[in-house]
């Protein structure tokens, strides 16, 4: 199941379905989803222990979206994993409807936490792993949190939390596309060396092409190394990947694609079916 | 206050493995006995109060019941939007318990003082808000607490706090404890200001009136009730809390007399001003200043009531 030409279908497909909910919803943020996908993926498909048909175990491991701004992203991936019928996807942000613009805490299967507001996934998660710990739990903790993210000074309290604690059974991705709502991540803030930052703070850190599939996996698979440093891979990532009109293009931080937008990207994705 | 605190949860987790004791640096000692009976669920946080209050919430989503504790500001008006998000919007049973609420550290200045941090925390769904009177009710709090579904707020004293019950009392969520009884006027005291409540009625009671006076231990959801009762036979209802008068018991009970028809008699609000006191000085003098002791109590009522003093 995890090997890579079958994830990167499925990302493709992902990013198709993650397109037209933006524009069916007109909603933003599109820019943002599309570069984490690799990411989600990689890690639904690849080591997170969970089962679909039991998601509330308690000993199954946990993923939280940080960045709840690509909510799109994980909804469309729990629904590809699983978790629920694909055809709730078509009520995302309508009135009434359980999918909103960010995630709310179970609003469907899956959904390990509300989040929307930066800075927050990373604390909940490390409650998580002392849970784990004093539980005697073998959960694992994965966080996906965005490069603009890490401006806020939660992030660096949990960072110096975790490693005097030795949880190392918390894996943090960092989806680094180098850019935030109005402008490039490095240049607002001090932001590089990213990697190395995270390293000085006591992580087991190291960088990755977060669209090389193969590549993410191995990072975010590989076991604790016996220190009990905590994991970050700071994943070198595209706003917009996979479409190449939207590509390093901050526009579509808040963009909505068109009815012709949506054809072409579906083209360009090899998806270019059309829907039902 | 504190050290009832730090006794009341030590036995309760001992009994209860789902305890878990998040501290931000503060305590030096004071958890000695949690430590050595609980080794694995006290966490010193560090100087990270968002951090600890977030991690609450991941603990409580993995079934664990945890206390957040630190100094109130810190534990309250600092992490707003992580008792906002992670734990009131979760709706996950954490209890935050801020130690030396009010003017409990008046020495230390407005950053230490805390009269914001009721009139915040009670707008948040799903929270309760507990204020117990003394050392007597700590325990009671903890354990109601407990019982809750969602989170709560526990706003604690310091030290030192007059005790005002022999016994622990029965302690309901949402169901003030009447202290004493009267005819003429309704004594609310919220927290630690329930002594100062009950001074107050003992000047009333030089003066030929009669009180009741009430520990009013839970500000959300409210003793609506009570309320009731009190605005339909006393001739002034009255609120002491070392609290803003913006926001905390006072304002909440306006709330709810502003939503209610007919005539009722006057509600008397004695809280904090709204103003940082940056004077240095003793608690007891800040609340002298305030008009928070019982004679001053006493003087307001009189003269809300038109009675010479």
């Amino acid at each position: 199941m995890t090997n890579v030409p079958n994830l990167a279908a499925i990302a493709a497909r992902v990013r198709a379905r993650v397109i037209e909910m933006s524009h069916d919803a007109e909603t933003p943020h599109l820019g943002s989803s599309l570069s984490c996908i690799d990411l989600l993926v990689a890690t639904y498909w690849g080591p997170l222990r969970i089962d679909p048909k039991n998601p509330l175990d308690p000993n199954r491991d946990r993923f939280i979206l940080s960045k709840g701004h690509a909510a799109t992203a994980l909804y469309v991936t729990l629904a590809e994993r699983g978790f629920f019928d694909r055809a709730l996807l078509d009520t995302y942000d309508t009135d009434g409807g359980a999918l909103p613009e960010h995630p709310g805490l179970q609003c469907v299967p899956g959904v390990e936490a509300a989040t929307g507001s930066l800075g927050h996934g990373l604390p909940i998660a490390l409650g998580m792993a002392l849970a784990a710990r004093i539980q005697r739990r073998p959960s694992r903790q994965f966080v996906l949190m965005s490069d603009g993210e890490c401006e806020e000074g939660s992030v660096w309290e949990a960072a110096m939390f975790a490693p005097a604690q030795k949880l190392d059974s918390v894996v943090v991705m960092v989806d680094y596309n180098k850019w935030q709502a109005t402008g490039r991540s490095d240049e607002i803030m001090a932001l590089a060396p990213l990697a190395e930052k995270w390293r000085a703070f006591g992580w087991d850190s190291c960088e990755v092409d977060g669209h090389d599939l193969a590549a993410v996996l191995a990072a975010i698979s590989r076991e604790p190394d016996g220190s009990g440093r905590p994991r970050v891979i700071v994943a070198h990532t595209v706003k917009g990947k996979g479409v190449s009109f939207m590509e390093d293009d901050n526009n579509w931080h808040y963009r909505i694609p068109t009815a012709d937008e949506v054809r072409k990207a579906r083209i360009e994705l090899g998806q270019p079916e059309v829907r039902a | 206050m504190r050290n009832a605190f730090a006794a009341a949860i030590t036995d309760l987790a001992a009994a209860d493995d789902r305890i878990v004791l998040l501290s931000g640096d503060i305590g030096n000692r004071l958890f000695d006995k949690y430590r050595d009976r609980c080794p694995d669920r006290f966490y010193n946080c560090g100087v990270a109060e968002a951090n600890m209050t977030g991690m609450a919430a991941g603990l409580a989503l993995s079934g664990l019941r945890p206390f957040t504790y630190t100094i109130t500001p810190f534990a309250t008006t600092r992490v707003i939007e992580q008792i906002r998000v992670d734990i009131c919007y979760h709706d996950v049973p954490v209890v935050i318990v801020g130690t030396g609420s009010g003017l409990s550290y008046a020495s230390l200045g407005p950053t230490h003082h805390s009269c914001e941090d009721v009139g915040i925390l009670r707008c948040f769904p799903n929270l309760t808000v507990l204020c117990p009177a003394d050392s007597a009710e700590v325990g009671p709090a903890i354990e109601a607490a407990l019982r809750l579904p969602g989170p709560a707020y526990i706003r604690l004293g310091k030290k030192g706090e007059p005790t005002i019950h022999d016994a622990p009392p029965t302690f309901e969520v949402g169901k003030g404890i009447v202290m004493r009884d009267g005819s003429d006027v309704c004594l609310l005291g919220m927290g630690t200001m329930t002594s100062v409540a009950l001074a107050a009625a003992d000047e009333l009671a030089s003066r030929g009136l009669s009180s009741r006076v009430v520990s009013m231990h839970t500000v959300k959801p409210l003793d609506q009730a009570l309320l009731a009762d009190a605005f339909g036979r006393f001739r002034a209802v009255v609120v002491v809390e070392e609290h803003s008068v913006i926001g905390g018991l006072g304002s909440a009970v306006a709330e709810w007399l502003a939503r209610r028809d007919g005539a009722h008699p006057p509600l008397v609000a004695c809280g904090t001003p709204d103003a940082f006191i940056s004077e240095s000085g003793s608690q007891q003098w800040m609340r002298e200043q305030c008009g928070l002791t019982g004679p001053a109590v006493a003087a307001t009522i009189l003269a809300r009531l038109g009675t010479a003093t």
